[in-house]
């Protein structure tokens, strides 16, 4: 029974992860851009909305109202003004340049906000637990945020395959400079993906700071955790993304109850027995 | 008749490398006029530059009367100006209407709807649910004439339109092309097919070596100078 429950917990966790690769799986399926700041970028979310916690006393998912159209507009911002430059020399211009703004922003947030570490605080629904039949306890935290990752890629997969703008990602995804011929403003679509990605990245970095202290410095391991998700998934494929994440969420459950050193490095060990036995992860959509 | 499309002293640029000299080419509204020349000759370049594809100093290429060089494609196909590539690159990951659909993109109104599409390309409507690799290359070329169409453009400009596909399939896309033209839109074809490019067209523009070589209209054309023109001779 306790073994059962170790794994639930393992999977609902992968929810979490799943919403760290979304963002990453975004931009680099539509504009090839490596965002080497996605996990500093979560960490960000999760300052802003300690800022609005702190100035407004609302609980954390409340301010994701602020936090969420805040990260939008950075997303859109930081494609439209800088990276959107980058994209013709290749992989490596976008390589160093997100290098350098995770750098800034480590650097940014210790300045305002030290080195030490924060939390945010939502109160009892934290510890409260369905109690099933058989000594099976289900966290009601986890279950809600694994939900919530559902619904963002169900919610991603209809805005891909059912709107017109979905429909210009795709295109420009498969072919950017014919797309353009086609009347697709590449620039402003790029933009536009990245403040979408930035919608899951808000999410994720609010969500998981609810269960997980967090610091100026551990963007780094969120980046990790979210490319080892979509690269166990595939890329190109949402629903593989999740997958990505249970899998790696299941690892460091076993690996906790092995014994709790071994939780990090257990979904390293898993990452990179899958990506031996299948290189291009388990449901590879991307054609190049 | 107004003048739609006008180049003035058009230079293209690859690099260091120039593929355009000082082309000036003038095209009236409803004409069709095809560009001719060999291999490398710069008639692909001279489409893109106009489809805003290269860059080009803005008073080099005039669209109902306004400077438009500078443009970037997007723009463009929002004044009416619409391709269909060389070798058709279709968005290979969408099925055929989805194809059709990111045509419209821009949301240019006019008289092209996706029944239209499929009435001037009856195979197209059975296909539509296939992802367009799955074409033939004949269906692909009507799919990317059917995709530049959706933009209601003004000008169309066609690369190529018969690379690679069979004497019969030509013939079908050349009859569609006339119906395009007959609706009053204005088309440039660009073809190594001279005889194709030709009888489709009223005039031509013969390009040698990224200079104008010789225009002229088709009618009783001197088959001695095209030749000449073509090749340099």
């Amino acid at each position: 029974m306790e073994w059962i429950n170790i794994l639930i917990q393992g999977a609902l966790l992968g929810g979490i992860y799943a919403l760290f690769a979304i963002g990453l799986s975004l931009s680099f399926g539509i504009m090839r851009l490596v965002n080497i700041a996605h996990g500093d970028l979560i960490v960000l979310s999760a300052y802003a909305s300690l800022v609005v916690v702190d100035g407004t006393g609302v609980n954390p998912v409340t301010s994701l109202i602020l936090v969420v159209p805040l990260m939008f507009a950075v997303g859109y911002a930081l494609q439209r003004g800088l990276l959107n430059l980058t994209l013709s020399g290749g992989l490596l211009p976008p390589l160093l340049v997100t290098f350098g703004i995770s750098i800034i922003i480590q650097n940014t947030l210790l300045q305002f906000f030290g080195a030490h570490t924060h939390r945010l605080q939502l109160g009892v629904i934290e510890t409260q637990a369905l109690r099933l039949p058989g000594g099976i306890a289900i966290g009601l935290y986890p279950l809600l945020v694994f939900v919530v990752a559902l619904i963002s890629i169900g919610g991603l997969q209809l805005l891909f395959y059912r709107t017109r703008l979905g429909r210009a990602f795709r295109a420009a995804s498969d072919d950017a400079d014919t797309a353009e011929l086609m009347g697709i403003d590449n620039r402003h679509l790029y933009a536009l993906a990245l403040g979408i990605a930035m919608i899951f990245t808000a999410l994720a970095g609010v969500l998981f700071a609810i269960r997980t202290n967090f610091d100026p410095a551990s963007g780094p391991i969120r980046l990790i955790l979210a490319f080892e998700a979509v690269i166990i998934g595939g890329l190109g494929s949402l629903w593989g993304t999740l997958l990505g994440g249970v899998i790696l969420g299941l690892s460091q459950a076993v690996g906790a109850a092995l014994s709790p050193t071994w939780q990090i490095l257990a979904g390293h060990i898993a990452f990179l027995i899958i990506l031996i036995l299948r290189p291009s992860g388990l449901f590879p959509r991307t054609r190049d | 008749m107004t003048t739609l499309l006008r180049t003035k002293k058009l230079s293209a640029f690859y690099g260091d490398f120039q593929a355009l000299f000082d082309v000036d080419i003038t095209v009236e509204e409803g004409e069709t006029v095809a560009i001719i020349g060999a291999n490398g000759a710069g008639k692909t370049t001279l489409l893109r530059a106009v489809a805003g594809a290269l860059e080009s100093a803005p008073e080099m290429i005039e669209f109902a009367g306004e400077a438009i060089g500078h443009h970037t494609p997007h723009t463009l196909v929002r004044l009416g100006i619409a391709m269909v590539p060389e070798g058709r690159k279709l968005f290979s990951s969408l099925s055929v209407e989805e194809n059709l659909m990111v045509g419209s993109h821009c949301g240019r109104p006019g008289p092209w709807s996706l029944s239209r599409i499929y009435e001037l390309f009856p195979p197209l409507s059975t296909l539509r649910h296939l992802p367009a690799h799955a074409l033939s290359g004949g269906q692909q070329q009507m799919a990317a004439v059917g995709r530049a169409l959706m933009s209601n453009p003004r000008l169309l400009l066609c690369d190529e339109l018969s690379l690679g596909l069979a004497p019969s399939v030509i013939k079908d896309i050349y009859v569609c092309l006339g119906q395009i033209t007959a609706q009053g839109t204005t088309v440039i074809i660009v073809e190594q097919d001279i005889d194709r490019a030709l009888s489709a067209s009223r005039r031509f523009y013969c390009l040698q070596e990224g200079r104008l070589a010789l225009a002229a209209p088709t009618a009783n054309f001197d088959r001695a100078a095209i030749t000449a023109a073509y090749f340099g001779l």
